[in-house]
């Protein structure tokens, strides 16, 4: 049976974690955890343009892509798509919060080639989601991306004060890191399957 | 400066600057599909393709290309390459095509197409950006395949499907789940750092 958008909101979160089971949208995820607070504004502007792009990106595959038998396209729709909506964002970001905008810097434009939003609309068309439930993997995916990295960036702040051997330190350690997170993560598998 | 020559470039691409070990590029396809090494190899393919090509377009078009715009020209570029790649894997792989999944698309997310496009085909000749791109495509798939050699053994016991291990070998099971693949790559870095420490990491950037 096919589960509702209730289950894949919170399978979204927990047990196919976005970033932790999918491997999506790492390069930021790496780069940004390094502070909690920057990591909380990524997090939810990658929450806000997943949600939304989601929702868009479903309207344009069924009632356009799909009846003109387009499908080869949607990747250049819907890498529009998430390009025009970062841009809305950085715009609201910048009137909003100059010190945040800063502190994200190149990393905010880069959410357009965050490979967790494009994986997960990709996943929502592979997956034959219906609108509630791509409004709900949508909004999922982010906020799983989001606990993620804050989790991750929470971590690597005490860290600080730990002896990392230095070959591993920066990237590999937070790879390592990132890897018993995910451990954890796999624990909920059994849980709300989605595929 | 002289303009870097082509064995430069190659090696630049291949190890020096390897996108993966070097500048933490580009890793999400890297984790994702190296649980079988029949997947990885076909997605590199892909990814060297589109890496190589792309370059060389950017640097074809970098004196038509407005500056403010050259960003979403990039991504236009690359995504209809990676349509290609796309195509054609469904024509004729449909099956590794389908176990792909989302990741053969999430090739135009990858940042170090982006990435070689801005830093190096925006400001050199044709062939020059398009042997570039091929190199940086290359050492990204050296490592992918170092990474899913080990994966496939230690998960499945096998390698491009073939059984390796004796019958009675406990299969990591874990090897092949999501965790396996973030310590995998964690500890390949560790070493390819601890063996070739580079000047960047000594001033801890």
């Amino acid at each position: 049976m096919e589960p509702g958008p209730i289950a894949i909101f919170f399978a979204a979160i927990f047990t196919s974690n976005i970033l932790l089971v999918n491997f999506l949208g790492m390069c930021s995820f790496l780069s940004i955890s390094r502070e909690l607070k920057a990591s909380v504004g990524l997090g939810l502007a990658v929450t806000f343009v997943l949600t939304t792009t989601s929702l868009i990106a479903y309207l344009l595959n069924q009632y356009v892509l799909v009846p003109l038998e387009m499908e080869h396209l949607r990747y250049i729709v819907f890498i529009v798509v998430i390009a025009a909506f970062v841009q809305l964002v950085e715009i609201v970001i910048e009137r909003i919060s100059p010190v945040l905008y800063v502190n994200l810097g190149i990393f905010l434009p880069l959410i357009t080639v965050n490979c967790a939003i494009l994986g997960s609309l990709l996943f929502l068309v592979i997956r034959e989601y219906d609108l509630w439930q791509s409004l709900a993997f949508g909004a999922g995916s982010g906020l799983g991306w989001m606990l993620a990295i804050v989790a991750l960036a929470g971590i690597r702040q005490r860290m600080k004060y730990s002896k990392v051997p230095a070959a591993l330190e920066g990237p590999g350690i937070a790879l390592i890191i990132t890897g018993l997170m995910s451990l954890a993560f796999v624990g909920f598998s059994g849980m709300i399957p989605i595929q | 400066m002289g303009k870097p020559g082509a064995g430069t470039i190659m090696l630049n691409g291949l190890w020096r600057e390897n996108p993966i070990f070097r500048q933490i590029l580009g890793i999400c396809s890297a984790l994702a599909v190296t649980n079988l090494l029949v997947n990885t190899v076909t997605l590199c393919a892909g990814m060297v393709a589109v890496t190589a090509l792309s370059s060389g377009t950017v640097s074809l078009l970098r004196n038509v290309t407005p500056r403010r715009v050259r960003m979403m020209v990039q991504v236009l570029i690359i995504a209809s390459y990676v349509i290609l790649v796309d195509l054609v894997l469904k024509a004729y792989l449909p099956e590794i095509s389908k176990a792909l999944g989302p990741y053969v698309g999430l090739i135009i997310t990858n940042c170090i197409i982006m990435g070689r496009a801005e830093a190096f085909a925006g400001s050199n000749r044709v062939l020059p950006s398009m042997l570039d791109g091929l190199a940086s495509g290359l050492g990204y798939s050296l490592v992918l395949v170092c990474v899913a050699v080990v994966r496939e053994l230690l998960g499945f016991g096998t390698i491009w499907n073939v059984a390796l291990m004796p019958e009675d070998f406990t299969r990591w099971t874990l090897m092949v789940m999501a965790p396996g693949a973030f310590f995998m790559l964690g500890i390949f870095i560790w070493i390819a750092r601890g063996l070739f420490p580079s000047k960047a990491e000594a001033t801890g950037s």
